[in-house]
């Protein structure tokens, strides 16, 4: 194979089609039409993640409603780890953003009268969530990329997998890319990059989230030299189908459905969450904090009262009682994801669920207009910590988030765009390296045995294991060592697929890659906060320590490959941190988001 | 970005993909009711036609009188003529009974802001037919 | 081992092989495994070389649409056993050019969809601070069945009429054009009447109608290029009576 090395040039490179990245590239063109703007993702932008989003996104537009308050519940929900300032320009411009997109076509969900509807959502005190039936993300990743195709600037490189970033004079000006289609592995130089390439719930072994989640965009500034934050809290949704991970909402339970352990035995009344009443009652049993049903599942499987499936452990989820009729007016949603996606009738069967990973407060650190700390990188969406959503994201604030971060990051990078130009010549020797790696290590490589699907499946288990739902100083140091095991025999895969067309392998081995970390970074917040809060719940530091940790934690990547975590104050504004109470009468505990 | 052009070329050239294209079979129709149906109905508008054609030479017959159209009858009782009219029935009967299936598809029409189910207007279709081809019927045979 | 069901799979490197072929693998049967289960247990412990697309395993991102025993079908909304015990064929989308085993090429479509337009054009733009364009459920309700398409590329699969003409626009361009053009905030329909009148736009559809019968999310594009070729017609007429009517 001949070196042959070919490269684009652009202003602004942003990396992901994601609700983030399409709001960032639209906000670029409106900034300044002059700019070439191009947009690179691994899959066709209508197919990312931000698709799968049901519930809604929160937006203070009603009478009796402020900002103020969407500011609160978002701040002690989030157990006062974010920085308010952030907090208080993201409520202000979330009811903008989202009319925005009312006028380019969102089907949003009306009131007969013709104005938008809201709904009530978990966490959010007043009715404020904006939705499009239950396909809110959905709508708004098509009116978003729908909308973008009328932008002749932006230059799209769809199914594009980006492996590095190129760094020189400390300053970020260009990416490695693969074209899935061809093989060929090329340059894009750019003067500002964003990157919106979502979360990383595929680090765990059961999530809601898409095969795409991998953590991409967090390891590429990780091992530019950009810092983590915040890494530690990673959100639980507490009944998720096994394997599929996919959601059964929070309504199967408030219309009455129950809980029960192998036994067929209600098991939160062992929790602190009440006894069983004949009708549902909010805030007790079913209708708990959502992070306290989690945690009660672990307590369970520790006890060996769960039910052991051909995927682990899981609790039954029992609707039976509810009745048909019940079911299909009320829940036919939930019956409809059970009966064609898990091949369940939950009419008439048990409803087998888990608590699974649904998403990542931490992120790629960045300031309030998303520009991280390494000149030239920006970042958006869920891969950023902005951090508006602490130590436990609100149910329907990562849609908003999207739009209101996506927006401001593409006007940052457009203005340091035009101020900046040319990448050096150092870029392209770097890039050539890294399309001599990728064939070396990967494409052309000889001997080893390791297969991507064992390693992976070690890392979820090991991860699972060490920085699950509780975690302990011991078990994540075991989980350490394990992911500094499965990093060296990392380096020994083997591909069975050494063409370069659409070679869905190699791309499988660089997110195991990416993966792998995104969990050390995990891991290593993890061990160093020694407190519990919000979703970081560590049994051996079982209590809040403002003292030490009303703090972000930054985890940096030292040369040799080590890494090191630092501490960055909270920036408080107006709201001191208060205590948060389980139960009533304080709502704060059942913050714990939602969809 | 659009890719490259597909390479007609049946060589593999390193960074080019060489797509590999199906010919739509001849007998595609033949492997689903489905299709056949959908062929089966492009194919009655001729049938449709001919019907047109046999009611013009009817009427027009008609207006050169009686004889005429004695003659245009003794044709018409040609066993053969009977075969295809009868075909041509059938397929005309077919293409009516489609069209009227698939008439709330084109026609959205919407009652007090609630869109009327597809049944009811295609019933409306079918009720009308009813009624003009009986109120024929009783003009004709009266 | 527990049960097992035959998958046979179209495999087709562009590097080595000059036309496709089939290659049969056993994979576990399970009750709640869908065929896209069975690709990835191949992917993860058979054969890491199979390619194929996909994401969400929720129907809803639209990516691993793929024919299923000739019919195509979201393999991540399709059981296994609605075929065990026998064999299951999976081979790409019919009609697109072959990437590679089960990927099709379908920039095509992504062209063909920029062609309609699919965003609000309007002649006056409201100001965020105006808030929103008032539309009422009803409103809602005239386009909302033809904004759930998710571009999987079913309806193409199914339609014989681009399988013939690949010049075709088709069934989920012609529909999503119709998603805007009905939509009480748009104003573009004139616009996109120029694209869609053409002889690929809606008059090559000769209503087969299966489109509609394959579409997993219910948009009903037959019906959306019916639709249309009424308001085309109408709008051919009007012209033809008033010439100098404003176009
Ligand atoms: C099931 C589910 C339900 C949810 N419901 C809600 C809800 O109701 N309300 C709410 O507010 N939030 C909800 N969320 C959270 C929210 O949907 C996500 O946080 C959000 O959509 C993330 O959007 P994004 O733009 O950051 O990334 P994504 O939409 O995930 O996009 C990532 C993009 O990056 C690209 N990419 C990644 N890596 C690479 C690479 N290496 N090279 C090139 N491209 C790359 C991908 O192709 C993709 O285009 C939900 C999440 C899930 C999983
Ligand atoms: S119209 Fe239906 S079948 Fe066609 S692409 Fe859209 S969702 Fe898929
Ligand atoms: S995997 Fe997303 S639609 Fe099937």
């Amino acid at each position: 194979m001949s070196d042959r090395f070919e490269t684009h040039q652009h202003d602004v490179l942003i990396v992901g089609g994601g609700g983030a990245g399409l709001r960032a590239a639209i906000a670029v063109c409106e900034a300044n039409p002059k700019l070439s703007v191009a947009v690179i993702s691994k899959v066709y932008p209508m197919r990312s993640h931000t698709v799968s989003a049901e519930g809604g996104a929160a937006g203070v537009i009603k009478p009796g409603d402020s900002l103020d308050e969407h500011a609160y519940d978002t701040i002690s929900g989030g157990d006062w780890l974010c920085d308010q300032d952030a907090v208080e320009a993201f409520v202000k411009e979330a009811p903008e953003e989202l009319l925005r997109l009312e006028h380019w076509g969102c089907p949003w969900s009306r009131e007969p009268d013709g104005h938008i509807a809201v709904r009530a959502f978990g966490g959010m005190k007043k009715m404020r969530t904006w939705f499009a039936a239950d396909k809110t993300g959905f709508h708004m990743l098509h009116t978003l990329f729908q909308t973008s195709l009328k932008y002749d600037t932006v230059i799209r490189y769809d199914e594009w997998f980006v492996t590095k970033l190129l760094v020189d004079d400390g300053r970020v000006q260009g990416a490695v890319a693969i074209e899935l289609m061809s093989g060929k592995i090329q340059a894009i130089t750019a003067n500002a990059i964003i990157l919106c390439t979502g979360g990383c719930g595929r680090v765990f072994p059961f999530t809601t989230n898409a095969n795409i989640k991998n953590g991409d965009g967090m390891a590429l500034a990780y091992r530019a030299g950009a810092p983590l934050k915040d890494m530690e809290f990673v959100q639980y949704h507490p009944t998720g189908l096994p394997f599929t991970g996919i959601l059964i909402t929070e309504a199967a339970r408030s219309e009455g459905g129950y809980m029960l352990n192998k036994d067929g035995y209600r098991y939160l009344q062992d929790y602190n969450l009440g006894k069983p009443q004949p009708k549902p009652v909010l805030r007790s049993m079913e209708l708990g904090p959502r992070d306290r049903l989690s945690q009660a599942f672990v307590m369970e499987m520790e006890k060996g009262r769960t039910i052991k499936g051909p995927y682990g452990d899981v609790v039954h989820l029992d609707l039976r009682h509810l009745g048909e009729k019940l079911i299909s007016t009320k829940l036919p949603f939930v019956r409809e994801l059970c009966l064609k996606y898990q091949n369940i009738d939950p009419i008439k069967e048990l409803i087998p669920v888990r608590p699974v990973v649904h998403y990542m407060m931490g992120g790629v650190h960045t300031d309030i207009n998303g520009a991280t700390p390494l000149p030239g990188l920006y970042a958006a969406g869920e891969v950023a910590c902005v951090s508006i959503n602490g130590a436990n994201r609100l149910g329907s604030n990562s849609l908003p988030e999207l739009l209101v971060f996506g927006a401001r990051v593409g006007r940052a990078a457009a203005e340091f765009a035009s101020k900046h130009t040319t990448p050096s010549a150092a870029i392209l020797a770097q890039a050539m390296d890294e399309s001599r790696r990728l064939r070396k290590q990967l494409l052309e490589k000889t001997g080893g045995g390791e297969r991507i699907a064992t390693i992976r499946d070690e890392m979820q288990k090991a991860i699972e294991n060490g920085a699950g739902i509780y975690r302990t100083g011991t078990s994540l140091v075991e989980t350490v060592t394990k992911l500094r095991e499965l990093q060296q025999r990392y380096r020994n895969t083997v591909l069975d697929d050494r063409g370069l067309t659409f070679n869905t392998e190699l791309i499988a081995a660089m997110e195991l890659g990416f993966m792998l970390d995104a969990a050390e970074a995990i891991v290593q917040c993890a061990l160093h906060r020694t407190e519990s809060r919000g979703a970081h719940q560590r049994t051996d530091f079982p209590k809040r320590d403002d003292e030490k940790f009303l703090a972000h934690s930054l985890v940096y990547r030292n040369a040799d490959g080590s890494s090191r975590v630092e501490y960055l104050p909270v920036k408080i504004t107006r709201w001191p941190p208060g205590e948060r109470v389980y139960g009533e009468p304080s709502q704060t505990k059942d913050a714990q988001a939602g969809r | 970005m659009t890719p490259h052009e597909a390479k007609g070329a049946t060589q593999y050239t390193t960074y080019h993909p060489r797509w590999y294209r199906t010919r739509v079979s001849t007998y595609w129709w033949l492997g689903k009711w489905y299709y056949l149906k959908f062929v089966l109905r492009e194919l009655s508008s001729i049938f449709v036609a001919y019907f047109v054609v046999i009611t013009l030479l009817q009427i027009h017959s008609l207006s050169r009188g009686p004889e005429a159209y004695a003659r245009f009858e003794e044709r018409m009782r040609n066993p053969l003529m009977i075969a295809l009219d009868a075909i041509t029935f059938l397929f005309v009967l077919f293409h009516t009974i489609t069209w009227f299936n698939l008439a709330p598809r084109a026609m959205v029409v919407r009652l007090g802001g609630k869109r009327v189910s597809e049944i009811l207007i295609a019933g409306s279709n079918y009720v009308a037919w009813l009624v003009i081809s009986a109120s024929v019927a009783w003009f004709i045979l009266r | 081992m527990a049960e097992t069901i035959q998958l046979e799979v179209t495999r087709y490197s562009p590097e080595h092989d000059a036309a496709p072929t089939f290659q049969r693998f056993e994979v576990p049967y399970r009750k709640d495994w869908v065929v896209l289960d069975a690709l990835n247990y191949i992917k993860d412990k058979l054969d890491g070389s199979l390619s194929y697309r996909w994401s969400c395993r929720m129907g809803i991102c639209g990516s691993c649409g793929m024919m299923v025993n000739g019919e195509p079908k979201l393999t991540c909304a399709t059981f296994l056993s609605f075929y065990a015990p026998d064999a299951v064929r999976v081979e790409p989308l019919r009609y697109f050019p072959v990437v590679r085993d089960l990927v099709v090429e379908m920039t095509d479509f992504m062209v063909k969809l920029q062609k309609v337009k699919p965003w609000i054009i309007r002649k006056e733009e409201k100001s965020i601070a105006d808030g929103e364009y008032l539309q009422t459920p009803q409103q809602l309700d005239v386009y909302k069945q033809f904004s759930m398409c998710i571009n999987c590329m079913l309806c193409y699969a199914a339609c014989p009429v681009y399988g013939l003409d690949p010049l075709f626009t088709g069934p989920a361009a012609i529909a999503l054009a119709q998603r805007y053009n009905i939509d009480s905030r748009d104003q573009g329909a004139k616009e996109r009447m120029d694209i869609l009148s053409q002889h690929e736009g809606i008059w090559a559809c000769t209503f087969v109608g299966e489109c509609t019968e394959v579409c997993p999310k219910h948009v009903d594009p037959a019906g959306a290029i019916q639709q249309y070729k009424l308001t085309a017609a109408k709008e051919w007429f009007k012209s033809l009576l008033m010439p100098w009517g404003a176009k």
